[in-house]
């Protein structure tokens, strides 16, 4: 008999007591969770976390308007009222570049709030600046596609389904321009103010608001574009 | 005086490993941890954004399942932004905001199927439009 069991054991109790639910994050404390955590029984949380949290809610509310608009779009697809169907006014092209503008946007938020989380002022500001680079070019191009069919003739008020196609989708443009927005003040912020505990709880709100948007658009992108375009 | 005017965190702007965590937020780690998260969120969405794209465009499977294929590849999508994007993870630290999402998933099928199955019924169960000319003459 050998004592090469007894080592391997300890360390699984080990690993077990500092990481009782495998979330990875708890391996640089020796700390285990509260007691009584996720049961709502660990006492008023941090301001950090009660700012997050009530974004969270609120973005979800902001999602539940975006379903209403959804399911607008997909009761009155056919709707065509003798106008354009949507095989007519989709460009997949711009579309793709729209989604991969607002995907790597997505992408260098999050690198910025990585540098954030370094306190690292140089690369949040960096970040930030593609991040609303990226967000513009999005817009932009959204702005693009709305000219040029009204250019065609294909207004909001043409059919059913242009009303809340320009609906859906400009619903969310407008949400990247106000994002956008938030972005620059959000730099001017962090630029006069450093990192003081308000600030970096705006941007981890701007973060999760930044990130919705994107997961709104995986939904445009499938059900207006890809399915509503014919597919 | 209220146990939330006392705030430690308020002062050091740090989440504490052992509590509960907001959506987007963990307890300290070094930013290769995030810059990891981001670029296994980036990896998986640009395969799944390109698939969707490539399904839409082509006939390599059953037309009528295109799309299926694509919600799937979206529900897929967004699964991946929240895990990876988001931090949503299933631990104990994160049960509010679960079931927050949870509620709000709740919400929106309710909505979107509700809206699309009642309508579809009032469509079949409409009238045809000369049936109901000759209704009124």
């Amino acid at each position: 008999m050998t004592d090469m069991g007894l080592p391997a054991s300890i360390e699984a109790i080990r690993r077990v007591r500092e990481d009782p639910h495998r979330l990875g994050h708890m391996t640089h404390g020796h700390e285990s969770a509260l007691e009584g955590i996720g049961h709502g029984a660990t006492g008023p949380a941090g301001k950090r976390i009660i700012v997050g949290y009530g974004f969270w809610i609120f973005l979800l509310s902001d999602i539940v308007m975006f379903s209403c608009f959804f399911a607008a779009f997909a009761v009155q697809r056919n709707a065509t009222a003798g106008g354009p169907t949507m095989a007519e006014i989709v460009d997949l092209p711009r579309v793709a570049l729209e989604t991969a503008a607002l995907l790597l946007s997505s992408y260098t938020c999050m690198l910025s709030f990585a540098a954030t989380n370094a306190r690292n002022l140089f690369w949040t500001q960096i970040f930030l600046l593609v991040t609303g680079l990226f967000g513009l070019a999005f817009v932009l191009l959204e702005a693009q596609e709305f000219i040029e069919l009204a250019g065609r003739g294909i207004t909001p008020d043409r059919s059913g389904m242009l009303t809340s196609f320009f609906g859906l989708v400009g619903l969310h443009g407008l949400h990247v321009t106000l994002g956008g927005m938030w972005l620059a003040t959000m730099m001017a912020q962090v630029q006069v103010k450093g990192f003081r505990p308000e600030i970096v709880h705006r941007l981890i709100c701007f973060n999760l608001f930044w990130h919705a948007l994107d997961i709104v658009w995986i939904g445009i992108f499938t059900i207006v574009y890809l399915i509503g375009g014919g597919a | 005086m209220s146990n939330l005017e006392y705030d430690p965190h308020a002062y050091t702007a740090e989440v504490n490993g052992r509590e509960d965590h907001a959506p987007g937020d963990e307890p300290e780690e070094s930013a290769g941890h995030w810059v990891r998260n981001a670029n296994f969120g980036l990896g998986f969405s640009i395969v799944l954004t390109v698939a969707a794209f490539f399904l839409a465009g082509s006939n390599v499977i059953y037309a009528p399942a295109v799309p299926v294929a694509l919600i799937v590849l979206a529900i897929a999508q967004m699964g991946v932004h929240l895990v990876f994007f988001l931090h949503i993870t299933t631990g104990p630290d994160n049960t509010n905001n679960v079931l927050a999402l949870a509620f709000g998933v709740l919400v929106v099928f309710l909505v979107v199927i509700g809206s699309v199955w009642i309508m579809e019924n009032l469509y079949h169960n409409m009238m045809p439009m000369d049936q109901m000319m000759d209704m009124h003459p």
